[in-house]
């Protein structure tokens, strides 16, 4: 284990000195993505759906759309961003002239994605607070959960990234991995009374549907066992995915 | 010895890039590592700050085990990539600051470095244009600026005129060699020979990952080649035709129709030439033998007559 803080965020601030410069482009799409969600599912659709698991249908959906936001920041970075600057920028082999290590660069830029992961979910948070959709105090507890899913993310992406020989592959994994979980992680509807006894499992390996269950309990403020499970989930996965992506980190930058 | 490396291999697969090379680059001076493409000029030098792991063999940089020193070693050394490697969508002095950073250099340290290095290699006129608007010369010295953020006493060039214009060339070289007589040590592969022959105090010649033969230009010139070269234009025919009964056979070079003889005196050669031509006068040239003489001869292109 070789890893440097200073060396971890002078990467971070790599990233944080270009998205100065693009992030008027890059904020508008991205923050207005889950607000049109809001708009035509929870007040559009949801006007003709009476309650959903006992609150308001727009109510319901509020919660997982404030992780779909910190998903969505996250995947951004560590997908098509990360692939650019390590096959066409070659900005880790600059990198890797100085004092800065292979764990260095994936601790930067995990804590990039998750800065990216803030700032989306936390813009969505404040105008859903603003709207009085996010029931105050107990809402916040739903505010840690934008980083630990902005980590969850990171890490699969970065590990999907490091290993995918073209950048093709990048429309795979939005439309048949992230675009799935957007619709099937209980953010529009309870998964688990839809799907067949047998087949409940299945929520339960679905990366979103984790901090979607805890951001929802948040917002209702109540507490339940399976609600350790989602946490263990989160943490357990991305510190699995963090140590299989340093390996191929190493592979990829020196040999 | 700045950097020391001891019978040093790397195998890619079954392939070796590097095969048993020893090598040591003295403070303060300037040394190329030659060699055509594919000779194992860059995976050495990844080797040296410390990227790629040897397969074999020992590499000390400032007398310390780079596999055991890494961090220390980088932060003393700096490295001009082949590649540019800048942020197209920020100003020279935005680049700097994150490279700067890098070194886990601080303000105000960090602001003065990056004035330094903009008036050093004249970046000034344009260090608030985002980089992707400037010209590939200007590209170059500004990740050669990058390379100098952490005022390095080893700096690494990996081919660093490579594409350049011949004003832009000149200019680099004499920064290079202001650094080097301010106590940098320096590293450079090219494969220019008028860039090593000016530009080095040693060199070293690799063919296939090994040093073939090593020292200053003028001994190697001195050790390999007579002194005087005479290219023409000639058959093969003709070219025996020329050698026979002039004594020893000269060493001479042949690419395609040209032929390159190296001799102590080139007078009887020229002698021979017009007596054999009679009317037809083929244009010879006679120039002082050089680096890329000594280049052709060690890395195997050469014919050697008589042995």
């Amino acid at each position: 284990m070789s890893l440097s803080l200073p060396h971890a965020l002078a990467v971070w601030r790599r990233n944080a000195a270009m998205y100065r410069r693009t992030w008027k482009w890059n904020i508008l799409p991205n923050f207005f993505e889950p607000v049109l969600y809001l708009v035509s599912i929870g007040i559009g659709l949801g006007a003709y759906i009476n309650e959903m698991a006992g609150t308001s249908y727009l109510a319901f959906i509020v919660p997982g759309l404030v992780c779909v936001a910190a998903m969505n920041g996250a995947s951004f970075e560590v997908t098509y961003n990360i692939y650019v600057r390590l096959n066409f920028e070659k900005a880790y082999d600059a990198m890797l002239t100085t004092p800065i290590e292979p764990d260095d660069v994936l601790a930067g830029e995990i804590l990039w994605a998750i800065t990216r992961a803030c700032i989306y979910g936390g813009c969505f948070f404040a105008v859903i607070a603003v709207a009085g959709l996010a029931p105050l105090p107990s809402a916040l507890w739903a505010l840690p959960l934008i980083p630990l899913t902005g980590l969850l993310f990171a890490a699969i992406g970065i590990a999907f990234s490091l290993r995918i020989p073209n950048i093709d592959l990048f429309s795979f994994y939005f439309t048949l991995f992230l675009t799935p979980l957007f619709l099937f992680s209980d953010v529009f509807f309870p998964l688990k009374e839809r799907l067949p006894a047998g087949w409940l499992w299945v929520g339960e390996v679905l990366p979103l549907l984790h901090p979607v269950r805890l951001a929802r309990a948040a917002f209702n403020g109540e507490a339940a066992p399976v609600l350790l499970w989602d946490v263990v989930y989160m943490l357990g996965a991305s510190a699995l995915l963090l140590a299989w992506a340093r390996r191929s980190v190493e592979r990829r930058l020196t040999n | 010895m700045i950097v020391r490396l001891r019978t040093v291999s790397k195998n890619f697969g079954d392939r070796p890039a590097v095969n048993n090379l020893s090598l040591d680059v003295p403070a303060g001076i300037c040394f190329g590592l030659l060699g055509p493409n594919g000779a194992g000029k860059t995976t050495t030098l990844r080797m040296i700050y410390g990227v790629t792991r040897p397969s074999g063999g020992t590499i000390q940089v400032f007398g310390l085990d780079i596999s055991q020193n890494l961090r220390a070693v980088r932060a003393r050394l700096g490295v001009t990539l082949q590649q540019n490697v800048l942020i197209e969508a920020l100003t020279p002095e935005e680049n700097l600051r994150v490279f700067g950073r890098y070194h886990l250099l601080r303000e105000p340290e960090l602001s003065r470095r990056i004035g330094e290095v903009i008036a050093f290699l004249d970046l000034g006129s344009h260090a608030k244009v985002p980089v992707k608007q400037l010209s590939g010369g200007f590209q170059r010295r500004l990740a050669i600026a990058l390379s100098l953020m952490n005022r390095p006493e080893l700096l690494i060039l990996d081919e660093p005129t490579t594409g350049l214009d011949p004003a832009v060339r000149l200019a680099l070289w004499s920064r290079i060699r202001e650094l080097r007589a301010a106590g940098t040590t320096v590293l450079i592969t090219t494969h220019y020979m008028d860039e090593a022959q000016r530009l080095c105090d040693r060199v070293a010649i690799v063919s296939a990952g090994k040093v073939v033969d090593e020292g200053s230009p003028a001994d190697l010139i001195a050790a390999h080649l007579a002194p005087e070269a005479v290219e023409l234009d000639c058959s093969p025919e003709d070219e025996s035709a020329l050698i026979d009964g002039a004594g020893s056979a000269p060493r001479r070079l042949r690419m395609g129709n040209r032929v390159t003889f190296y001799l102590d005196n080139a007078a009887p050669l020229i002698d021979r030439i017009r007596r054999h031509d009679r009317e037809t006068h083929r244009p010879i040239v006679v120039r002082p033998t050089n680096l890329e003489d000594v280049f052709l001869a060690l890395t195997g292109t050469s014919l050697e007559a008589g042995r």
